[in-house]
């Protein structure tokens, strides 16, 4: 993998993970190309794109987009369950993760994409040793702040607060009743 | 109110929340403007730059915090140019949290400054001999994620003994192994395994598998680059790929991925088997072809689970087996499942199977065991041409259709190809464009059919119809006079259109100047009703085409001496003959000239009907007539011949190849001076420059000839500002070619135009079509353009194609000239026969010209394995059991022709003692039983 982005559908970028050296000139470049396409892209349409001599694949989660460049010769099934696997990391050290959480712990989510992959490629796939080291860590802390409460979240639900591993069928509230 | 004003920060904070950084990420988000975020931005940094100039002391948690808030900042696109002291500081913290957050911080913000890498460096060390596994963990993600060539001078030798020690933690083993990887990408000469080769292998045996699936990605990487030193990993994974599959879903634990076990880790030991041929050894290909058939049956079971996770994870390991059968292309068996696994794929409800089985089925059509299999869902994928949503997925359709496409289905292929056009996406019309010119030629049987579907194409998509496409359609008009009056009566009525595209009027005034006489009988078509109907479209066409309508005036004037006058009074307006064009200006002056005081007899000869072009006229002929050809004349004369008008029909446009250059003469000159690889005499004052050109190594044109002969795809060209990467196919007499230019600086590259000649009589042997991807003539600092090349194979060559490479770097020119690695051997189809049939033909091919002989001694090791991989790299079926005895090789293969096939056996006898090869080939042509000869002389 060369590289994974992740943003919003507003086109903010929330994460950026480099598997090849490049200019910041050309990163910027890259992504506003890269967001601008993706955004551009209608639900159901294929996750897979040709980009420059690059693949592209990428899945919607929520108010969040995970997109990952791949080479000629890489998996396109397998690079969308790493997304997945990812998602499903951060879901369960977040607990039910949202936009919001990788907003505010971004240096969260780089350690634990760390731990899971590195130089673009699969580190370790057990989601329970992924964890396992990302918590270590947790417990090495020198103050031990339990999960501390910050000021109380207002009742108004945006995008932000969706969880972004959200199983449940979209759109059902919508389909008609017989 | 500071609560409100916050309510968009998350209920829970993880870890050790940083209430200072919350608040800041908090502020910002709440900033109503980007003016009011800069403002915020900027009054944080001051802040953060007092209190690292201040004189107390920070402590580590507040030094992490503004790190982290810095690295914020970073990231959100602001320029940061401070702090990394800071962080470098945190790394020797013994404090986790402080030297993770040091590391992320350097990771991300990638620093020059050698001080601090030396810095960094000593902190790696630090926590790389620390044995504590988690800073050892920390102090390899650093390395891995920065990857840069003083890391790797520092660690590459280190690393590897960590990887394969005996008390090295599980955890720190799969770090190490990508760590390692990520350094072998960036500094390939500084990582070298040697020793540890075999130790690494056995990492696939390894009992953690989260320890081999780490491992086998630096294993993959390694295998492409030496696979001969890695060989004995086909074996270890094998049996692995075959413990996996053979698994119940539930006996890997935590590696069963939604009822799948181990995708990740099996996806990369088929990705690994691709580096190889078919295992030799009966045993272990028993056991793998056992594995592909399990992983095809699989398909056919139902699903263990709903979940598209389920179905994924399971169809990623299914399309990389068939990848690796595709890759092997040697079990008819399986590629026959494989396409008809892809052809249910086809019609499958999920938009991504349907795009990758068309992508995958692209593959499985070029080979022959599949070809016919592939064909018959041809229905299926017009239909998908034709109503698929999903641009990306009609592209995939349409390579499909034109991978399919043999003499059987060509014009229902082509038919449905044009009528897409008409709707097709801008972004890919060129591609489609050239693809339905390829296919209309190389299939035409009936050239009135050929003759329609340019004309079509022009019709349809005239933007998008290349000068080489439409030089095309008028160089097989002249060339063959069954289908000379078709097209005239065709181009005359396709000019009736009120708006009829430039290229259509550029084809009309060529084939109606040429042969508007074979449809003037008709009152309907009259030379002068011919004449009104062009002279309509002059006043709308740029320059050129204009210059190429005068050219078909004068030739109306010898054709039909009715329209002389008409033409006369034209040619003497004002317009004409004061034109501010001096090519215009010139042309009409001459013209009237040519036309007032030549007799009949002159003006028909010197305005004769051109003759044919020499690409279909045998090479023998071809040779006869070079002496008179273009090649053999000098510059001095070609300009000359211009001049004096022996090009009628408008200088440049006439030619087939050479005229994709924009100044011939220029381009010929350049050919001329000195050797062909040549980088541009350095401008004066620049520095980069000079460095540049003194640095360059510049290897004969021939040395990279030799790199390419056996294989398709590597680097062309590495100097310190470009690179060159090549990857090429081909298939019977065509190839294409993808070229990569890398820049490999900061700075741009601008006027960036690239140029592919065919000197001499290549250019009657080779055609080539070409086109870019991308369409900027500028390259961005540390990107990379692509550029594909169509060739096609007229007849037997020698020679190379010249690619010319001109960009400015800082202002100075670059210019440098390399040969393109298309050797004849590319058009190689591998035959394989018996012992009998071979030596029966071997006999047949007993005219002395028809053998060419080489003695040599070797220049590498005479390693067996070697030596096959580098005869199967030539394109010839490598014959086992025909020699009688066992110490040699031969080959047999047809080299695939325009204008015929060229069977060719080849016969390798090496001797060990006297470390000498003698090399024989014999082929139905004189010319390529000695070319091989030389290309292969060279190799071993």
């Amino acid at each position: 993998m060369q590289f994974m982005l992740l943003f919003s559908r507003q086109g903010k970028l929330r994460l950026q993970k480099w598997y090849v050296p490049l200019s910041d000139k050309e990163k910027k470049k890259i992504t506003r190309e890269l967001v601008q396409t993706v955004l551009a892209r209608k639900p159901k349409m294929c996750s897979f794109l040709e980009w420059r001599d690059l693949k592209i694949v990428y899945k919607r989660y929520a108010s969040l987009y995970f997109c990952c460049a791949i080479e000629d010769q890489d998996n396109e099934l397998i690079t969308l369950e790493i997304i997945h696997r990812y998602v499903e990391l951060l879901d369960k050290y977040f607990g039910s993760v949202c936009e919001l959480d990788i907003i505010f712990n971004f240096e969260k989510a780089y350690f634990i994409l760390d731990e899971f992959l590195l130089g673009g490629e699969a580190q370790e796939t057990s989601k329970k040793n992924v964890l396992k080291a990302i918590e270590q860590a947790d417990l090495l802390q020198e103050v031990r702040h339990m999960k501390q409460r910050l000021p109380a979240a207002s009742s108004r639900r945006s995008d932000l607060h969706k969880p972004l591993r959200d199983d449940r069928p979209k759109h059902t509230h919508t389909q008609p009743d017989h | 109110e500071e609560a409100e004003k916050r309510a968009n920060m998350p209920a829970v904070s993880k870890g050790d929340g940083m209430r200072g950084l919350a608040v800041f990420i908090s502020d910002i988000r709440n900033c109503k403007s980007k003016e009011a975020e800069i403002k915020r931005i900027n009054k944080e940094l001051a802040n953060i730059r007092s209190k690292f100039k201040g004189d107390k002391a920070l402590d580590g948690y507040s030094k992490k915090k503004y790190v982290c808030k810095l690295l914020f900042i970073f990231l959100l696109g602001h320029d940061i140019d401070f702090g990394h002291m800071e962080a470098v500081n945190l790394l020797s913290s013994n404090k986790y949290t402080e030297k993770q957050i040091g590391y992320l911080f350097i990771s991300v913000l990638v620093n020059s400054n050698s001080e601090l890498i030396r810095l960094i460096n000593n902190a790696i060390k630090n926590d790389l001999s620390s044995r504590n596994p988690t800073f050892m963990c920390l102090a390899l993600h650093c390395i891995a994620n920065v990857g840069s060539r003083e890391m790797a001078e520092a660690f590459a030798g280190e690393i590897p003994r960590i990887l394969v020690a005996g008390d090295t933690m599980d955890s720190v083993k799969q770090s190490a192994a990508l760590c390692l990887l990520r350094l072998y990408k960036t500094s390939p000469d500084l990582v070298l395994m040697g020793e540890w080769t075999s130790r690494v292998v056995h990492l696939l045996n390894d009992q953690h598998m989260g320890v081999v699936t780490a491992a086998i990605s630096l294993i993959t990487c390694l295998s492409q680059k030496n696979p001969d030193e890695f060989k004995t990993c086909v074996s270890l994974a094998v049996s692995r790929l075959s413990r996996i599959v053979s698994s119940a879903s539930t006996d890997l634990q935590d590696y069963t991925y939604y009822f799948v076990p181990a995708p990740w880790l099996s996806c990369k030991l088929l990705r690994l088997l691709q580096c190889y041929p078919p295992p030799e050894d009966g045993a272990v290909k028993g056991r793998l072809v056992e594995c592909l058939e399990t992983i095809l049956n699989k398909a056919q079971e139902p699903p263990k689970s709903k979940k598209v996770q389920h179905s994924n994870a399971k169809n990623a390991i299914l399309f990389e087996a068939i990848s690796l059968i595709i890759h092997y292309d040697s079990e008819p068996n399986l590629l026959v499942r494989a396409c008809n696994q892809l052809g249910q794929f086809l019609q499958h409800r999920e938009t991504n199977l349907r795009y990758l089985a068309l992508e995958s089925m692209c593959t499985l059509a070029s080979s022959e065991f599949s070809h016919e299999a592939v064909k018959t869902h041809i229905e299926t994928v017009i239909n998908a041409l034709k109503t698929e949503r999903d641009v990306s997925v009609r592209q995939r359709a349409a390579d499909l259709l034109y991978a399919m496409c043999d003499r059987s289905n060509a014009k229902q292929i082509v038919a449905e190809m044009l009528s897409y056009l008409e709707t097709a996406d801008y972004s890919i019309r060129e591609e489609m464009v050239l693809k339905v010119a390829i296919l209309a030629e190389k299939y035409a049987v009936d050239y009135s059919w050929y003759v329609d579907t340019i004309l079509n194409l022009i019709r349809i998509a005239g933007d998008y119809v290349s000068e080489e496409v439409w030089y095309r359609v008028i160089q097989i008009v002249i060339n063959r006079d069954d289908v000379q009056g078709y097209a005239a009566k065709t181009v005359f009525e396709a000019l009736q259109a009120p708006a009829c595209h430039e290229n259509m009027v550029k084809v009309g005034g060529y084939i109606l100047g040429e042969f508007g006489n074979l449809i003037a009988g008709d009152p309907r078509s009259s030379p002068l009703v011919q004449f009104n109907l062009l002279h309509s479209k002059f006043h709308l066409c740029s320059v050129p085409t204009r210059a190429l309508l005068l050219s078909a005036y004068i030739k109306f004037i010898n054709l039909f001496p009715e329209t002389k006058s008409t033409i006369q009074e034209v040619l003497r307006s004002d317009s004409q003959i004061r034109n501010s064009d001096v090519e215009l200006q010139q042309r009409a002056v001459e013209y009237l000239k040519l036309s007032s005081i030549a007799s009949t007899d002159v003006l028909a000869t010197v305005l004769e009907e051109m003759p044919p072009f020499p690409e279909r006229e045998s090479s023998i002929l071809a040779k006869l007539k070079k002496k008179k050809g273009p090649g053999a004349v000098s510059v001095n004369e070609l300009e000359e011949g211009k001049r004096e008008g022996g090009e009628l029909n408008g200088g440049g446009e006439r030619g087939g190849d050479s005229s994709s250059t924009p100044s011939p003469s220029a381009d010929l000159l350049g050919l001329r001076a000195g050797p062909p690889v040549t980088a541009a005499a350095p401008s004066a004052g620049s520095l980069l420059v000079d460095v540049f050109s003194e640095a360059v190594k510049q290897p004969s044109p021939t040395a990279f000839l030799r790199l390419f002969v056996c294989k398709n795809n590597g680097v062309l060209f590495e100097n310190q500002l470009l690179q060159i990467g090549i990857k090429s196919e081909y298939r019977q007499n065509l190839g294409r070619m993808y070229l990569f230019y890398g820049n490999k600086t900061s700075v741009q590259f601008v006027t960036f135009t690239t140029t592919v000649t065919c000197p001499g009589e290549l250019q009657s042997h080779i055609l080539h079509i070409h086109t870019w991807n991308s369409l900027e003539p500028l390259i961005e600092g540390g990107a990379q353009v692509q550029q594909v090349i169509n060739i096609e194979c007229l007849t037997d060559f020698s020679d190379a194609p010249l690619l010319n490479i001109k960009f400015r770097y800082g202002g100075a020119l670059q210019n440098l000239t390399l040969k393109l690695p298309v050797t004849i051997n590319k058009f190689f189809q591998p035959t394989e026969m018996a012992s009998h049939d071979f030596f029966q033909r071997w006999k047949q091919l007993s005219l002395p010209q028809q053998e060419a002989q080489k003695i040599f001694k070797a220049n590498h090791a005479m390693d067996t394995e070697v030596l096959k991989a580098k005869l199967l790299g030539l394109g010839m079926a490598l014959l086992e059991n025909v020699d009688p005895n066992p110490e040699n090789f031969v080959c047999a293969g047809v080299i695939q022709t325009k204008a015929q096939q060229v069977g060719s056996l080849l016969r390798l006898e090496p001797n060990a003692q006297a470390q000498m090869y003698r090399l024989t080939v014999r082929s139905s042509k004189d010319t390529v039983s000695k070319r091989l000869c030389e290309l292969l002389a060279e190799q071993f």
